[in-house]
C-alpha cells in the first residue's frame, strides 16, 4: 500500500478505485429513490440546473442513475473477474496436476483460446446462455480466463522447477496436494496482481456488452445500459452520454492503474540515480607528441553518483604498434576502449586532457568531421561475433555502407570495395559470402568480417575489445594472426584489450596493466617474464603456468578480489591483495618511470622484499 | 516442416471451430425456435423451422450435414429476415474487413514510429519524463474502449464540428471516424511494444558495431534497428488484425457501418440464430487464417527464427 502512494500513477488509481468503491456502498442509498422516480412531465430533457446531465424518457435524473449505478456495474465486474480468474487458475494449474498427455491437451486447448479475441468468447456465450446479465457475466468471464490460464501456466512452471516442488515430488505427495499446498500460495502474489487490472478490463468490457445491448436488459441498469439509452440522443443532447462515459472510463483506469502500479513496485529495482559530476582535468600544456597514432592525457569516464570506472588514463601509441590492455572485468579496460572511440553509453561522461588520433584533437572536432575521420580512421572489434553483425543486412552491406557514408561512393564501387575487403581477410569465395546473411557464416568468419568492417577505410588505429575470448582456440589464434598482418600491413597501430595476458604477451608488443580505473604499469612485452615490477603484474604472469603455451590460467588465480573503483579508497587499490603492502602503502603510488619505456605505480617497485614475496 | 505442422494445427482448429458453431444452437437450453419466435408463434411455424435446421434429425446426421453445408456456402435462412445468410456475410464482410485492414494500416503506421520515437529518446534511461509520460499516457489510452471512443469522436467531429458523417459507409470520409476509433487504444498498446522492442535492440551488439562504424544516427535506426524490429511488428500486425476485426463489432454498432459486426449483434438480441451461428463462425475462421497467414509468413521471412529453431 505504501508503496503504491510513492507514483503518481498509483495514487490517482487508488482515488479512482476508492471513489468507485465508496459510491459503489452509498450511492443506491443515496441516489437510488432520485434514480427510480418518474416524472412524465421532464423527460428527455437536456442538461439543466435542477438535472445536471439531462433526464432520460421517462423523466428519471441522469446523474443519479449514473452514481446509482456504481454498485450494480462494479458488482457484475466482480463477478466476471471472480469466474474469469477462478476458471482461469484452474486451466492454468490442471497441467502440472493432470497426467502428461491430458496435460497437453489442456495447454494446446489454452494456447488456441488464448489466440482468439475475447469478445468473441464473450459473444458466443452470451449466444448460449441467453440475453441478460448473466450471459454477459458468464460470457466475459469465460473471455478473461483463457489469459489468465496462460499467466498461471507461466507462473507457476516458473514455480515448479523450485527445490520445495522437487522434494515435494520426491516424499511422493500427491500432484494435487502439490499444486494446492506449494504451488498456488508461491504464485498467489503476481497472480493477485493482475487481479486488479483483470478487473478494470472487466469493467470496460461489461459496459461494452450492456451497450450493445447484449449485457443488462431494462428495467435494470449499469453505466453500458445507460449509455445505450442515452446514446440515441447524442444528436441533441450529447450531456446525456457525458455521465456514463465518464464512469466507465474513471473506473475501468482507476484499477488498470492500479494494477500497473502495483506491477511496477514489485518489478522495481533500486536505481538511483545521482547527479552527474564530470571530473576537472587540468588542460594540459606539453607539447603534443607529434607521431603518434593515438595520444590519450588524463581520460576520465564518470557516471552519475560519482561512479568513476575509468579515472585519468594516459596513453600513446605509435605507428604500428599493439598495445595490450590487460585487466579483470570491472579494471576499466573495455570502458577506456569506448571513451576513446566514442561509444560510452549514456549516463557516462567522458573528460580528457587530450584525445588525438592522428594529430588531431577530436573533442575539438565537429559532430560531421569527427564521425568522418573516425569513421575512416577507426577499427573497432568487439568481443561477440555472433551479436556484432546485423542479422537482418547482408555481411557485405553491412561493408559497403562504410563506403558509401564516408567516401561517398556509389552502390557499385562500394560493393566491389566491399568483396575486395573480404577476399582481403581471407574469407573464401567472398562475392558469394558478401550476398550471405550473418548467421551463415561461422564464428571466426563472423569476426573476420567485422575486421573486414575496419579495413573499409585507411585505418590508423585499430581497437580490439576481447576479440578472439568468444571464439575456440584454433580460430583464436588465426584471427590474432589476422589482425597482426592487418597492422603490419596497413600500418595501424592497434589497442588490443583482454583479460588473457597469456594471448597478450604472444600478439602485443607492449602492455599496459589496468587496475580498479588505474594503469599501474606499463612495459614492454619482452619484460613481461622477467622485468614486471607491480605485484599484481608479477601475479598475473606467474600465474601463467609457462608463456609459450597458450592455454594459460585466468587472471583468478590472484586471492581476493578487486574492489569497485569507489571503495578502492586514497590509498594504493591493490593493497588488500598486496603481501607488501605496508603504511606507505595507504597513500596511493604514482605512475613512475622504472626504466626504458616502462612505468609503474607502487612503492616498493623494484625493491628486494618484492622478488622475494611474488617469488 | 514447419509449415505443414503449421497446417495441420490450422486443420484442428477449424474442425474444433465447426464443431463449436455447430454446438452453439444446441447448448441453448430448451428450445432454442420457441425462444426466437415467441410463445405465441404458431405450432406449424415453430416446426417449420426446426425441420429448416434440420433439428429433427440425429445430431450425427445434423453434424454432417451442418459440415456439407459450410464447405458449399450455405449457411442457412435468417429467421427474421429470410436472407439467405450465405449472402448477408458475401454483403457484409468486405465492409468489416475493409474497416478492420485500413485501422490495422493506419495503427502500424503511426505506432511504430511513435515507439520508435520514444525507446530512442529513453534508451538507457534518458529523458524520464517523456518515458513517464509516454507509458502512462499510452497505458491510459489503451483503457478506454472503442465505442467511448466512437461516442466522443462523433460527438466531437460530427456534432459539434460538423465535419465528418457520423455514421454509415459512403465516400472516403466517412472512414476517418470508424478507423480513428478502432485504431486509438491499438496504436497506445503498438507503441508501447515497440518501444520495448526498440530499445532491446538499440542494447544489441550490431548496433554498437553500427556506431563504432560511425553511421549517421538516422541510418542506424532506420537501416539496422527498424528491420530487427519487424519480425515482432509483423507478429503483432497479425494479432492487431485479428483484435480490430473484433474491436470492430462495437464500433460497426455505434457508427452503423455495414458490416458483420452490427449484423451480428442485431441478430443476437434477436434471436436469430442462424445469422448470428453463422457470423460467429465467420469471425472465427478469418482469425484462424489470419494466425496461419502470419505464422507462415514469419517462418519465411525471418532467418533469425530459423537460428533459434536450430
Ligand atoms: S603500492 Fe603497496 S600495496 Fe600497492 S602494489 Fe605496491 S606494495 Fe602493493
Amino acid at each position: 500500500m505504501r508503496q503504491l502512494l510513492r507514483t503518481p500513477t498509483g495514487v490517482i488509481g487508488l482515488a479512482l478505485v476508492a471513489a468507485t468503491v465508496i459510491l459503489a456502498i452509498v450511492g443506491p442509498p443515496i441516489w437510488g429513490e432520485a434514480a427510480e422516480t418518474i416524472d412524465a412531465g421532464a423527460a428527455l430533457q437536456g442538461a439543466s440546473a435542477e438535472h445536471l446531465l439531462g433526464t432520460d424518457n421517462l423523466g428519471r435524473d441522469i446523474l443519479a442513475r449514473v452514481l446509482a449505478a456504481t454498485r450494480f456495474s462494479l458488482l457484475l465486474a466482480v463477478l466476471a473477474t471472480v469466474i474469469g480468474v477462478g476458471l482461469g487458475l484452474l486451466l492454468g494449474v490442471l497441467p502440472s496436476v493432470l497426467p502428461r498427455r491430458a496435460a497437453r491437451l489442456v495447454t494446446g486447448a489454452v494456447n488456441a483460446l488464448v489466440a482468439f479475441p475475447a469478445l468473441l468468447l464473450a459473444m458466443f456465450t452470451a449466444v448460449v446462455s441467453g440475453l441478460g446479465a448473466r450471459g454477459a457475466v458468464l460470457g466475459i468471464g469465460m473471455a478473461i480466463a483463457p489469459g489468465f490460464a496462460r499467466l498461471t501456466q507461466t507462473l507457476a512452471a516458473s514455480v515448479a522447477g523450485a527445490d520445495y516442488v522437487a522434494a515435494a515430488r520426491l516424499l511422493g505427495v500427491p500432484r494435487w496436494k502439490i499444486a494446492t499446498r506449494h504451488v498456488l500460495p508461491n504464485i498467489a502474489e503476481p497472480v493477485i496482481l493482475n487481479v486488479t487490472a483483470v478487473l478494470g478490463t472487466g469493467l470496460v468490457a461489461m459496459a461494452g456488452m450492456s451497450f450493445l445491448g447484449l449485457g443488462v436488459q431494462p428495467p435494470e441498469y449499469d453505466w453500458g445500459r445507460l449509455l445505450n439509452e442515452g446514446f440515441g440522443r447524442i444528436y441533441l443532447d450529447p450531456v446525456v452520454a457525458l455521465g456514463p462515459a465518464a464512469a466507465i472510463i474513471l473506473a475501468g483506469l482507476g484499477f488498470n492503474m492500479v494494477g500497473e502500479a502495483l506491477a511496477k513496485s514489485a518489478a522495481r529495482t533500486s536505481a538511483s540515480a545521482g547527479p552527474v559530476s564530470a571530473a576537472e582535468v587540468a588542460p594540459d600544456d606539453s607539447a603534443p607528441d607529434a607521431d603518434a597514432v593515438l595520444e590519450v592525457k588524463d581520460l576520465t569516464v564518470t557516471f552519475p553518483g560519482g561512479v568513476t570506472p575509468v579515472r585519468g588514463i594516459s596513453l600513446t601509441l605509435a605507428p604500428g604498434e599493439i598495445v595490450g590492455l590487460v585487466g579483470e572485468s570491472g579494471s576499466g579496460k573495455s570502458l577506456s576502449a569506448f571513451a576513446i572511440g566514442g561509444l560510452v553509453p549514456y549516463p557516462g561522461t567522458v573528460t580528457s586532457g587530450r584525445l588525438r588520433l592522428n594529430g588531431t584533437e577530436l573533442t575539438e572536432l565537429g559532430q560531421a568531421k569527427r564521425r568522418k575521420l573516425l569513421g575512416t580512421s577507426m577499427a573497432m572489434v568487439f568481443q561477440d561475433p555472433m551479436a556484432s553483425l546485423n542479422p537482418a543486412l547482408t555481411v557485405g552491406g553491412q561493408l559497403a555502407e562504410v563506403a558509401t557514408v564516408h567516401q561517398g561512393a556509389k552502390r557499385s564501387a562500394a560493393w566491389a570495395r566491399a568483396v575486395d575487403r573480404l577476399k582481403h581477410v581471407r574469407i573464401p569465395d567472398p562475392e558469394k559470402r558478401a550476398r550471405q546473411h550473418p548467421h551463415e557464416f561461422s564464428g571466426g568468419m563472423r569476426q573476420r568480417a567485422v575486421i573486414a568492417i575496419g579495413l573499409m577505410g585507411s585505418p590508423k588505429l585499430i581497437i580490439a575489445d576481447e576479440p578472439t575470448t568468444a571464439l575456440d582456440v584454433t580460430v583464436q589464434r588465426q584471427i590474432l594472426k589476422l589482425l597482426r598482418e592487418v597492422s603490419a600491413d596497413t600500418g595501424a597501430a592497434a589497442l588490443f584489450i583482454s583479460h588473457d595476458i597469456a594471448v597478450v604477451s604472444e600478439l602485443c608488443h607492449r602492455v599496459v596493466v589496468m587496475y580498479a580505473g588505474r594503469i599501474v604499469e606499463e612495459l614492454p612485452v619482452s619484460e613481461l617474464a622477467g622485468g614486471a615490477a607491480h605485484p599484481y603484474t608479477k601475479a598475473l604472469v606467474a600465474s601463467l603456468p609457462d608463456l609459450d603455451t597458450d592455454k594459460g590460467e585466468p587472471l583468478a588465480a590472484i586471492p581476493g578480489t578487486q574492489p569497485a573503483p569507489a571503495e578502492a579508497g586514497t590509498g594504493c587499490a591493490f593493497a588488500a591483495r598486496c603481501a607488501l603492502a605496508d603504511q606507505r602503502c595507504g597513500e596511493r603510488p604514482p605512475l613512475k618511470e622504472f626504466g626504458k619505456a616502462h612505468t609503474v605505480a607502487c612503492w616498493h617497485a623494484g625493491t628486494v622484499e618484492i622478488e622475494v614475496a611474488t617469488r | 516442416m514447419f509449415a505443414l505442422r503449421r497446417l495441420i494445427r490450422f486443420a484442428v482448429s477449424m474442425v474444433v471451430l465447426i464443431t463449436a458453431s455447430f454446438a452453439m444452437i444446441h447448448l441453448i437450453p430448451g428450445d432454442p425456435i420457441r425462444a426466437a419466435l415467441g410463445m405465441n408463434a404458431p405450432l406449424e411455424l415453430v416446426n417449420q423451422r426446426r425441420a429448416e435446421l434440420g433439428l429433427d434429425d440425429p445430431i450425427p446426421m445434423q453434424l454432417l450435414a451442418y459440415v456439407q453445408q459450410i464447405l458449399g456456402g450455405d449457411f442457412g435462412t435468417s429467421f427474421m429476415t429470410r436472407e439467405p445468410v450465405g449472402q448477408i456475410i458475401a454483403d457484409r464482410l468486405p465492409h468489416t474487413l475493409a474497416l478492420a485492414g485500413a485501422a490495422t494500416i493506419f495503427t502500424l503506421i503511426v505506432a511504430v514510429p511513435l515507439g520508435m520515437w520514444a525507446g530512442i529518446r529513453t534508451e538507457n534511461g534518458r529523458n524520464r519524463g517523456t518515458e513517464l509520460g509516454f507509458t502512462s499516457g499510452t497505458g491510459a489510452l489503451t483503457v478506454v474502449p472503442e465505442f467511448l471512443y466512437s461516442i466522443a469522436l462523433i460527438v466531437v467531429f460530427s456534432i459539434a464540428l460538423g465535419w465528418l458523417p457520423p455514421a454509415g459507409r459512403d465516400g472516403l470520409d466517412s472512414y476517418i471516424l470508424p478507423v480513428l476509433a478502432l485504431s486509438i487504444g491499438a496504436i497506445a498498446m503498438v507503441a508501447r511494444l515497440a518501444r520495448v522492442e526498440t530499445l532491446r535492440e538499440l542494447g544489441a551488439d550490431y548496433v554498437r558495431l553500427a556506431r563504432a562504424k560511425r553511421l549517421p544516427v538516422l541510418r542506424i535506426y532506420l537501416r539496422h534497428v527498424l528491420p530487427n524490429t519487424l519480425t515482432s511488428t509483423l507478429t503483432v500486425g497479425g494479432l492487431l488484425l485479428t483484435g480490430l476485426i473484433a474491436g470492430s463489432v462495437l464500433v460497426e454498432f455505434v457508427f452503423a457501418w455495414p458490416g458483420l459486426g452490427g449484423r451480428m449483434v442485431e441478430s443476437i438480441t434477436q434471436k436469430d440464430y442462424p445469422v448470428a451461428q453463422a457470423i460467429i463462425f465467420v469471425y472465427g475462421a478469418i482469425v484462424l487464417v489470419v494466425n496461419l497467414i502470419v505464422d507462415l509468413l514469419l517462418s519465411k521471412l525471418d532467418p533469425k527464427s530459423t537460428i533459434k529453431e536450430t
